[in-house]
């Protein structure tokens, strides 16, 4: 077995951090957990949940609604901001010993590192998700799990721009003709933008940036707000985002469609976590179980038009699939250390 | 004036032997000590460390080198100055139409400027974005179908530094314009009488009688709007990012983004105190011992000045520039409220009740928020005029020594930046012995610290116009400082009690800026909800909300004016 060959690999002689690591693997292997009656009795009693997520609002509530109806009498109370934003709540509260929070889920991958990292965190392996997920879509350990893969393309406004003259790579939105007519998330508000200006900057340049700058473009703070302003008709192109809700957007409709560079798109897995100090720990992990199981992934397929990593997930028809889109590669490890040389870089060129 | 008493017979004993007034007045100059010297101590404190704790000067040195610091600084500094003109420049006329002449409808005007005064600043920006945004905005867009230019030209652009002052000026002009209307409201019509009867002609008399009596109203309204546009939080968060640059507040705000860094962001605090410190030491220099009381035992009642033919024209011009802070954002709101997308005209066909469905049903944070906005506005009302009401006693009267003191103290939090007071009393009650972070306390602590300085100076310029003859009065007949305040001096200050507890209510609903670092997911108020809101660019929800809320304030002005027994009060905000 893979665990005994790294067993020996470790006794051999790797370092005291390669025994650790082994040793913290070993103890917390997590069990499997279905939803047993027992657990959502528990839940019950509890009442309710706090749910902080970056997710689009009206998604984030849907999902609390359909959670409510399944399990009547646990009100889901939504605390939605911008993953960094949702990032910085929690160190405030935690350092002031607030535990508010139950479950948690953000778009950048780097803060469940933190707070695993911290302690803070209750490993918790739902059943569906030991079964149907890819192990690359969950920490071994059970500490958290990707309820849904982002991706961050261009958007524009089909009223404002032909099809045929949407840009197709970032090199295009340097065109002097879009001056003035972009619009651009903030990575120290959005996980999502952390991840897709980490990504940007690593494969074009920070240069990329100082000329992307220089193109007057519209800075807002959350990825789910640059697929609202091309609706508006504010600015025509977006430079990143949520894709999903410009599809959303454009299904209901809206003058919108979607592009994917041709550098790659950039991508966040955005992952969900159980924490130690939860007020509602039964509620916790009856939302954290179901929020992965094959309803509420569906809901997010069906209805949010996101990335479902529940293998058993049907597609709905109108998305590329994700296996077809060239993507940027993702580096939670990198943004761990780098996030505020990001931050202070992109804030130093776009002087906000 | 000397008041003889006769010798005899000798004073009968007094009923109650102690004058509680000392204990009760020190009682009130701790509270306010501890309100506002321990924030205030930490945030010295700590913009002379570093990281680690060290002592250092290096917060400020960067603070003075680094162009991301001094920018946002001159930015702020033009955004101040231009809207205290303009708010001078606008309130001053209208407040002495209103006050003075024989305008028509001037109650309508004083509600109209009511309105504007209870809109919250960020829910106006945000309304204005939805008019004045270069190319979706409602305005541009009637623009261009009128002229039929082309897409790329805009009338306006609201995402820019004439937008932000313009916004700032909508929802700050109120402040000038009610200490000039109410300044003007209280200036007896004999003083004028007088001069006409000498020969005075109309402007002659203004100038020298109106003018001159009004001035100490209009020099503290302007410094009023400086200090409120420089520490606004709310219309710059909205339009400042958007327009690519940062004004000081948003600039300490994004010093709080993970990692925190409240030694610079308390170094970058202290030019704002230090100016405005200088600024009232200013005001006081230029208006030196000038203080009029103007209310004494006796009291005439303005003369209205006639505008004849003008009369309908300066009624249609105040209607005009107060379309700007209220019916235009109105109905911009309401736009949004019922369109699918908040920059689409509403049509019978397109009407959609989404929006309000969504507040009311699925949004499971605004109940919460909702019901915490209600306590906190109430009990900080209640608190905050208390203790307003007795230290603009205490100053007006000199009542104990070190009154100075206390008159500053109640005025220094308005050169706090809401959101840096909010740091400091973040640093000051997450640790022993008061641990408040996480409970509505703190908030209450830090939205009666914010409301103290207008209400003080309300109540202090409600003091100043009634003479001390009336309680010397009182006092030399028996009874007790308290005593006489209470039967003499209280009275006669109702209106002005009732106004700065509506003010400090409205003024909790409009609060953005301390809020956003102090609440907790249990203690969310409506505006961080809308601020959230707008960070996800959710405009259609944060209309239904933002009508909402102005229902709520405009009911609880109108309550609070029509309580039997408080008589038919006008509220002049």
């Amino acid at each position: 077995m893979a665990k005994k060959l790294s067993k020996r690999d470790v006794l051999k002689g790797a370092g005291a951090l390669g025994l650790s690591a082994f040793a913290v693997r070993v103890s917390a292997a997590p069990v499997a957990e279905a939803v047993t009656p027992a657990l959502i009795e528990a839940a019950k009693k509890e009442g309710k949940l706090f749910f902080y997520t970056a997710m689009d609002l009206q998604f984030a509530e849907t999902l609390g609604k359909a959670f409510e109806t399944k399990f009547p009498g646990i009100a889901v109370r939504v605390e939605r901001s911008g993953a960094e934003r949702v990032f910085q709540r929690i160190g405030q509260e935690y350092a002031s010993n607030i535990h508010a929070c139950d479950v948690v889920n953000t778009a950048d991958q780097a803060h469940c590192i933190i707070w695993k990292r911290n302690g803070w965190l209750q490993p918790y392996m739902p059943e569906d998700v030991a079964r149907h997920f890819d192990k690359r879509f969950f920490d071994p350990e059970g500490h958290s799990i990707t309820t849904r893969i982002l991706i961050s393309p261009f958007g524009y406004n089909t009223d404002l721009v032909k099809k045929e003259d949407a840009p197709k790579s970032f090199k295009d939105l340097l065109d002097p003709k879009w001056k003035g007519k972009m619009v651009k998330a903030h990575p120290a508000y959005s996980g999502t933008i952390m991840n897709s200006t980490y990504q940007v900057a690593r494969d074009l340049g920070w240069d990329y940036f100082v000329k992307l700058a220089a193109q007057n473009v519209m800075q807002v703070q959350s990825a789910t707000d640059t697929p609202k302003r091309i609706s508006l008709g504010e600015r025509a192109i977006m430079v990143d985002g949520a894709g999903y809700l410009v599809i959303r957007n454009k299904e209901a409709g809206q003058p919108v469609d979607i592009v994917y560079p041709e550098e790659g798109t950039p991508i966040a897995t955005s992952p969900s976590a159980v924490f130690k100090d939860s007020p509602n720990p039964n509620a916790a992990r009856l939302f954290q179980n179901w929020m992965h199981g094959r309803e509420a992934q569906q809901i997010l397929v069906d209805y949010a038009r996101q990335y479902s990593p529940h293998d058993q997930a049907v597609e709905h028809p109108g998305v590329r699939k994700l296996g077809d889109i060239k993507l940027m590669k993702e580096d939670p490890e990198a943004i761990l250390t780098q996030a505020d040389d990001v931050k202070k870089r992109y804030a130093e060129i776009f002087k906000v | 004036m000397t008041i003889v008493i006769p010798a005899a017979p000798a004073p009968p004993p007094r009923k109650y032997g102690i004058d509680f007034t000392k204990p009760v007045l020190y009682g009130f100059a701790v509270i306010l000590c501890v309100l506002i010297l321990l924030p205030l101590s930490w945030l010295f404190l700590y913009s002379l460390t570093d990281a680690k704790g060290a002592l250092t000067l290096a917060n400020f040195y960067r603070l003075f080198t680094e162009s991301s610091f001094y920018d946002p600084l001159v930015t702020t500094f033009i955004i101040a100055t231009s809207s205290a003109v303009i708010c001078c420049a606008v309130a001053a006329p209208m407040g002495w139409l209103v006050a003075r002449t024989d305008l028509p409808f001037s109650g309508v005007i004083r509600a109209l400027v009511t309105a504007s005064f209870v809109t919250p600043p960020f829910l106006g920006a945000i309304a204005w974005e939805v008019l004045a945004a270069p190319n979706s905005g409602l305005l541009n867009k009637i623009f261009r179908s009128v002229t039929g230019a082309d897409q790329d030209v805009h009338l306006f652009n609201i995402y820019s530094i004439e937008g932000i002052i313009f916004v700032i000026s909508c929802y700050t002009f109120p402040y000038v314009f009610v200490l000039v209307a109410n300044s003007l409201d209280r200036t007896p019509g004999e003083l004028e009488d007088a001069s006409s009867i000498l020969g005075g002609g109309r402007w002659y008399t203004a100038r020298r009688v109106t003018i001159p009596l009004v001035l100490p109203a209009l020099l503290a309204g302007a410094l009023v709007a400086f200090l409120q546009a420089m520490t606004l939080f709310g219309s710059p968060a909205i339009l400042a990012l958007p327009a690519g640059f940062h004004t000081m507040t948003t600039k300490i705000w994004s010093l709080f983004q993970y990692p925190p860094k409240p030694e610079l962001a308390a170094a970058a605090s202290l030019p704002l105190l230090i100016l405005t410190v200088f600024l009232l030491r200013a005001e006081h220099m230029i208006l030196g011992r000038r203080g009029y009381s103007v209310v004494g035992g006796k009291y005439g009642q303005p003369r209205l000045i006639p505008l004849h033919g003008m009369r309908w024209a300066a009624f249609l011009i105040c209607v005009l520039v107060l379309t700007l802070p209220v019916f235009l954002p109105y109905a911009a709101l309401l736009n949004a409220a019922f369109s699918p997308v908040a920059t689409t005209f509403v049509t019978f066909k397109n009407a959609t009740m989404h929006n309000i469905y969504f507040v009311l049903f699925e949004l499971s944070a605004a109940s919460l928020a909702l019901k915490n906005t209600v306590i906190l506005g109430t009990a900080t009302a209640t608190i905050g005029t208390t203790i307003a009401v007795v230290i603009a006693y205490v100053t007006a009267r000199q009542a104990v020594t070190g009154w100075r003191v206390l008159g500053f103290l109640a005025t220094a939090p308005i050169a706090i930046p809401g959101i840096v007071l909010g740091v400091g009393l973040f640093l000051s009650y997450t640790r022993p012995p008061f641990v408040l972070y996480g409970t509505l306390w703190i908030l209450l602590i830090a939205f009666v610290t914010i409301a103290l300085p207008s209400a003080y100076q309300q109540l202090q310029a409600a003091f100043r116009t009634i003479h001390p003859e009336l309680e010397d009065a009182s006092r030399i007949l028996g009874a007790t400082r308290l005593r006489s305040l209470w039967e003499i001096t209280a009275p006669l200050l109702r209106t002005g009690v009732i106004a700065t507890w509506c003010f400090i209510f409205v003024g909790v609903m409009r609060e953005l800026s301390a809020a956003i670092i102090l609440f907790t997911s249990e203690t969310k108020v409506i505006s961080v909800l809308i601020y959230d809101l707008n960070e996800s660019g959710d405009l259609g929800a944060i209309a239904v909300i933002g009508i909402g809320m102005l229902l709520i304030t405009f009911a609880v002005v109108t309550a609070v004016n029509r309580i039997p027994g408080f008589g038919n009060v006008r509220f002049r905000t």
